[in-house]
């Protein structure tokens, strides 16, 4: 923590600007206590000793640019996280979303993908997954790439298989994959039914409309105007009487959109459109 | 907004402390209190009831984009960092642990000390985690005030005693002495 130089404010805000002049990726309107974190430690990864360098290589290098903003955005997931939300999706939510001809879900930050097979898993015991499309987005294109693979480290797996059978599941979780040394490589019948594609909620636009989707711990990262501007976002994404899932510690409330939506469960955090 | 922070933090062995502080603190104590304790990722919000028990000032779970007030003791969530940020509302993170942890003392002291600087009180209790060493030495070099658990009368006394190692002018207390001394801030 010491030795190394730290951003003064004045140059974190350069430092975004210039990644908006540049690049156009928005980080502005990001919380700046977590993204400062972050922009230091990926600073102190790269070696850089003082704030000029790590522009310059920014602006000079846009392979390092991409991977800088896979380190400064937060891809910490895990299969079925939070077991007693995917339990109510599957008690609750499931049964109304089997009543559609063609069900639509979008993984909004979908990060390396683990929610996203969660989704297929929980369709595919409901016998609806071969009549759904889960769209993954998300602002990294390595993750997404990382996703779009369906193979993940084999040291998860213990604790997916724990959330998974603390969810309601019934099934060997090992089943959905097959091992090679230390990964595994889930069932490409999952990934059928996947479409990946880069989309930044900050800038992006809507571009269909879901019977759920799902954005679960991303909002917490965003200052408040651009959490509303993302709900906003999500409600011309969504389908009549669809439903919107958030994170353990976020909220509808005191949001533009909150009057439209009502409560399904408070607890678990999803929300349904009234109309 | 308020001028002053006190951030607590401690591991194994700190809630008999936590909850001795709390009840010792004068009535109308009304510099904000963030509390980072080490947790299991799926325990509820019963640290914040329990604690409630002890103390007239409110307890309760930080909630993200939260401002803090003045009166108010904050407990960090399970699994969630706890930030400070500019304006003194509260962020909350997802992202890796650090030194094992989820929330981490490291992390909150760390924010804290970027926007409150001298004007911040960081506590270190029980433990047996070296989470907090780090980020104590960083707020002191920003003029933050550190109290340090005295190791004789902690639970566990690394975590008192990893700090201790880093840090240059902190204030070793036993728990009565904590609460006396925030209590004449």
């Amino acid at each position: 923590m010491t030795g190394n130089f730290r951003l003064e404010q004045e140059e974190l805000e350069e430092l975004l600007n210039l990644l908006v002049e540049k690049y156009g990726y928005d980080f502005t309107l990001y919380s700046r206590a977590s993204l400062y974190r972050r922009i230091m430690s990926a600073a102190v990864r790269g070696k850089f000793s003082d704030f000029t360098s790590l522009k310059l290589r920014l602006v000079t290098d846009p392979a390092y640019f991409y991977n800088f903003v896979e380190e400064i955005t937060v891809n910490v997931t895990e299969m079925f996280r939070d077991p007693q939300f995917y339990k109510m999706l599957r008690e609750k939510i499931i049964p109304i979303l089997a009543t559609y001809p063609l069900i639509r879900i979008w993984h909004a930050g979908c990060s390396t993908g683990e929610e996203v097979y969660s989704m297929a898993i929980l369709l595919k015991e409901a016998g609806l997954l071969h009549k759904s499309i889960l769209y993954a987005t998300d602002l990294n294109q390595s993750v997404i790439e990382s996703a779009r693979s369906g193979i993940f480290n084999i040291g998860t797996m213990q604790r997916n298989s724990e959330n998974y059978i603390a969810s309601g599941g019934k099934a060997d979780f090992s089943t959905y994959y097959r091992a090679n040394y230390n990964l595994v490589k889930f069932d490409e019948s999952l990934s059928a039914r996947m479409v990946f594609s880069m989309h930044n909620l900050v800038s992006d636009a809507s571009f269909n409309e879901f019977q759920l989707i799902m954005c679960r711990n991303v909002l917490i990262y965003f200052e408040k105007p651009l959490q509303s501007k993302v709900l906003e976002l999500f409600d011309k994404s969504m389908d009549t009487l669809g439903f919107l899932a958030l994170g353990s510690k976020e909220s509808l409330k005191f949001s533009t959109i909150a009057h439209l939506y009502s409560a399904v469960d408070a607890k678990e955090k999803i929300w349904r459109r009234k109309k | 907004m308020n001028d002053r922070l006190i951030v607590i933090g401690g591991s194994s062995g700190s809630l008999d402390p936590v909850m001795k502080i709390l009840g010792l603190l004068r009535p109308g104590f009304s510099i904000p209190i963030i509390i980072i304790m080490h947790r299991g990722a799926d325990s509820d919000d019963s640290l914040a009831q329990v604690l409630q028990s002890r103390t007239k000032l409110v307890v309760k779970d930080a909630e993200e984009k939260e401002s803090t007030r003045p009166g108010f003791v904050y407990t960090a969530p399970a699994d969630y960092h706890v930030l400070v940020e500019n304006d003194h509302s509260l962020s909350l993170d997802v992202s890796e642990k650090v030194n094992y942890s989820r929330p981490s003392i490291d992390v909150t002291f760390e924010s804290a000390a970027l926007v409150y600087r001298e004007k911040l009180t960081c506590i270190i209790l029980s433990g047996a985690n070296a989470d907090g060493a780090s980020a104590s030495a960083y707020a002191e070099e920003m003029g933050a005030n550190i109290i340090v658990q005295d190791p004789v009368t902690a639970g566990v006394s690394f975590m008192p005693e990893r700090a201790l190692a880093v840090l240059k002018n902190a204030n070793v207390l036993g728990v009565e002495k904590i609460a006396e001394w925030l209590n004449g801030l």
